[in-house]
């Protein structure tokens, strides 16, 4: 077996029901895996939930957890992929005080380059939205880093896959 | 997540109708009664308390119907349900109040859930308006047992009431079977709707049992067809499964040698020709010699656990691996299969039998039999026989057998004893030996054998436990005299804590930590409880005492004064390969 680590993305689709997150935590848990992201939102179907958690485990414990979380009554379908198996974005949001905007030109490069959009503007703040892979955001949170950031914060990965998943037929099935 | 209130519709698909009252006006506590009955409940365990008061008023008026057993500690109620669950293969029922009532459940519930235990439990829970203001006798016990639960729920309408339940007895009961908790606020109790049941008889995002697939069936056929030295290794599957018959069909057709996990126990007669004995840490010698030798490992109903594989890197590594489960996720666990063959039991093994050859297995099964002689004259010579003064606890069994011949319902609870009565007890019926098995659960006898009576009551049951973990729910005494159940209680006193002393022994050069027992009086307390009772600490009174235990109508407490440093064996160390199991 292997027991190499590597990222794996597990999407989970479940009813939309109370207490659902904590079971599922609690899986990641029990196993000693770390929950790197972790992030969940109505899925395509009405009523459906997807979870979308980052962790790094083994081939093998992907397996094992995919079980484990298919096994619970609520989770419709579960899934493991690699990154290579997926499409995944981040967005991440800094917060930057107005006078370096001003005062220091670089920041507007900066800007330009890495494709990202300035949110909003007042006389204190300036805030700056990013979506990309990992590197991105943090390529850009290190260039602001100097210029007097304010705030920073970064979603979840949020991922869809490369394969089809049929769902919807899967539930028709039920 | 979006925690809409829109929780339980839309989510249950309902087909049958138990109830006609179509619009009768009722309380949440009522409703609650009303759906038991409808599940068929008749008996349930608990112990009542101010968050659970109205659904008690109510079992109150409805005791006609419905028997409530007040044990004298909430785990005792989980205990006894399971008891009742395990003989009977229905559903137990456990009550209890918010708060501590609900955490004293939780070990039962923990318990039913690795020993997949169809069981139920309620309790009462503070009004919605003070969940989360760390209000008397709150506690999240949703939170709390979701690890351990197979599914759970907290109602704070009385309106869902019935849709829940349905839900819950229907989940319990489906598939792999475990533990649910529903846990009901105060003001759902007592709250009035419109009551209408139906049971539940689907949910979409559960499949409780498996498609079989064909071509696995054809797959493991061939596997079985072909091989020369098969063993089956089953597990409570097939007791839970109901698919005895099928299994013994199955082994009887293809001749090979059968063994069985502690779960298994007693799906097939202690005495059948291809029933070699127990599997893992304290199993027999050539079951766990011959794994490491056989070309088909056959696991129906059984989930590869640590006690039973040893080392998995060295465990029939040799072999090919058919695995027969309802749960998917057991699949390649822990083993790697060749051929996984999903679904119930009952259904798979029906569908195989026609596709294997008959054969019988001579010459591998007299290697069996070969190391059976060895185990005999190593281990259980001086186990059943002893020449030494002390009593030992193979010979207790021994003599019990002799009395009951196997008909009876045989709890234990957890350490060397439970050891010592699953290699010798002795059973020709199934759903007869009841023991927490994955999560080793000490103070479990007491309670599961007044279940297990209370499930059975036209058969003997006996609980076997040791001095230890009989204090761990001696208070279950009170609920035996209350109730009048029948149990026959033996307590094998060895003054230790024995299978920690044996390990302390074995592997901590003797240093009794904590160990060693000073007991009470423990004939005094049954008599305090009106059990009649003796003690023997003698070989020559031991049969007349068990002759006369099994004679009494009513409840009977006997104490047997065991040697007190005695070891069990066969032994497989932890971190060992089953092929390395110790004689001594």
């Amino acid at each position: 077996m292997n027991t190499e680590n590597k990222s794996y993305t597990i999407s989970i689709y479940t009813e939309n029901n109370l207490g659902l997150l904590n079971r599922v935590s609690s899986i990641f848990l029990k196993r000693h895996i770390n929950i790197e992201s972790l992030t969940t939102s109505q899925s395509e179907i009405e009523n459906v939930n997807r979870f979308v958690i980052v962790a790094a485990m083994s081939a093998h414990q992907a397996y094992k957890i995919v079980g484990q979380l298919e096994k619970q009554i609520e989770v419709i379908k579960a899934y493991a992929h690699t990154d290579e198996e997926t499409i995944y974005q981040e967005t991440a949001l800094f917060k930057v005080a107005s006078d370096s905007l001003f005062d220091e030109r670089q920041i507007q490069n900066i800007i330009k380059e890495s494709h990202a959009n300035i949110v909003t503007v007042s006389r204190e703040f300036f805030v700056i939205e990013k979506t990309g892979r990992r590197h991105e955001t943090e390529q850009l949170y290190q260039d602001l880093k100097p210029y007097k950031l304010m705030q920073f914060v970064r979603s979840g990965r949020i991922s869809v896959t490369k394969e089809p998943m049929n769902i919807s037929e899967m539930l028709a099935t039920y | 997540m979006h925690f809409n209130t829109i929780v339980m519709e839309t989510k249950t698909q309902t087909t049958t109708k138990i109830s006609q009252e179509k619009t009768l006006h009722i309380s949440g506590a009522e409703a609650v009664v009303k759906c038991l009955l409808a599940e068929g409940v008749d008996l349930l365990y608990g112990y009542p308390g101010g968050a659970i008061m109205p659904i008690y008023d109510e079992l109150y008026k409805y005791q006609d119907q419905l028997q409530h057993v007040l044990t004298r500690h909430e785990q005792g109620a989980t205990h006894s349900a399971q008891g009742y669950a395990r003989v009977t293969g229905k559903v137990g029922v456990a009550m209890a109040t918010s708060g501590p009532g609900a955490t004293n459940l939780v070990t039962g519930i923990a318990d039913a859930q690795i020993d997949s235990t169809p069981m139920v439990c309620i309790t009462g829970q503070v009004g919605k308006h003070l969940l989360g203001t760390d209000a008397f006798q709150e506690t999240d016990i949703v939170g709390i047992s979701t690890p351990v639960t197979k599914w759970n729920y907290q109602i704070t309408e009385a309106s869902e009431i019935p849709e829940v339940l349905a839900k819950a007895f229907y989940i319990a009961r489906s598939g792999r079977p475990g533990p649910v908790l529903i846990d009901i606020t105060k003001n759902a109790q007592f709250d009035t709707f419109d009551f209408e049941y139906e049971k539940c008889t689907s949910i979409r995002s559960y499949k409780a049992v498996p498609d079989v697939d064909e071509k696995q069936l054809k797959a493991a056929a061939e596997l079985i067809n072909t091989a020369k030295k098969p063993l089956i290794v089953f597990g409570q599957g097939v007791i839970i499964g109901e698919a005895e018959a099928e299994f013994k069909a199955l082994i009887e057709k293809t001749g090979i040698p059968a063994a069985w996990t502690i779960l298994g126990l007693s799906a097939l007669e202690s005495k059948h020709y291809l029933n070699v004995g127990m599997v893992g840490m304290h199993g027999n010698y050539g079951p766990n010699k011959l794994t490491n030798e056989c070309d088909l490992l056959i696991a129906i109903g059984m989930r590869f656990d640590d006690r039973v594989t040893g080392d998995l890197s060295r465990y029939a590594k040799q072999a090919k691996v058919i695995h027969f489960d309802i749960d998917p996720a057991e699949i390649d666990k822990n083993v790697k299969t060749d051929v996984a063959v999903l679904g119930n039991a009952k259904e798979t093994l029906e569908k195989i039998v026609p596709l294997v050859n008959d054969n019988s297995h001579q010459s591998w099964l007299q290697q069996f039999r070969d190391f059976d002689a060895i185990e005999f004259d190593k281990v259980i010579k001086d186990e059943l026989y002893p020449t030494k003064d002390g009593i030992t606890m193979g010979e207790v069994l021994k003599e019990i057998n002799q009395v009951t011949k196997g008909k009876a319902v045989v709890v234990s609870d957890v350490g060397q004893h439970q050891m010592f009565t699953c290699r010798y007890a002795e059973f020709n019926q199934t759903k007869s030996s009841i023991t927490s098995g994955g999560l080793g659960t000490m103070g479990f006898a007491l309670p599961a054998a007044i279940g297990a009576k209370m499930g059975a009551p036209e058969r003997e049951v006996i609980a076997i436990i040791g001095d230890g973990g009989y204090q761990m729910t001696i208070q279950e005494l009170g609920t035996i005299f209350q109730t009048k159940a029948a149990v026959k209680i033996v307590v094998l006193n060895n003054e230790f804590l024995g299978m920690v002393r044996q390990w302390q022994q074995l592997f901590f050069d003797k240093r009794y930590a904590s160990t060693e027992m000073t007991n009470p009086d423990f004939v005094t307390i049954a008599k305090g409880y009106h059990i009649d009772a003796q003690r023997v600490k003698k070989r020559e009174n031991l049969t007349a005492a068990i002759e006369e235990m099994i004679a009494s109508k009513d409840s009977y407490f006997l104490e047997v004064c065991v040697e007190k440093e005695n070891n069990v064996f066969p032994m497989i160390p932890t971190g060992a390969s089953v092929s390395d199991i110790r004689l001594s």
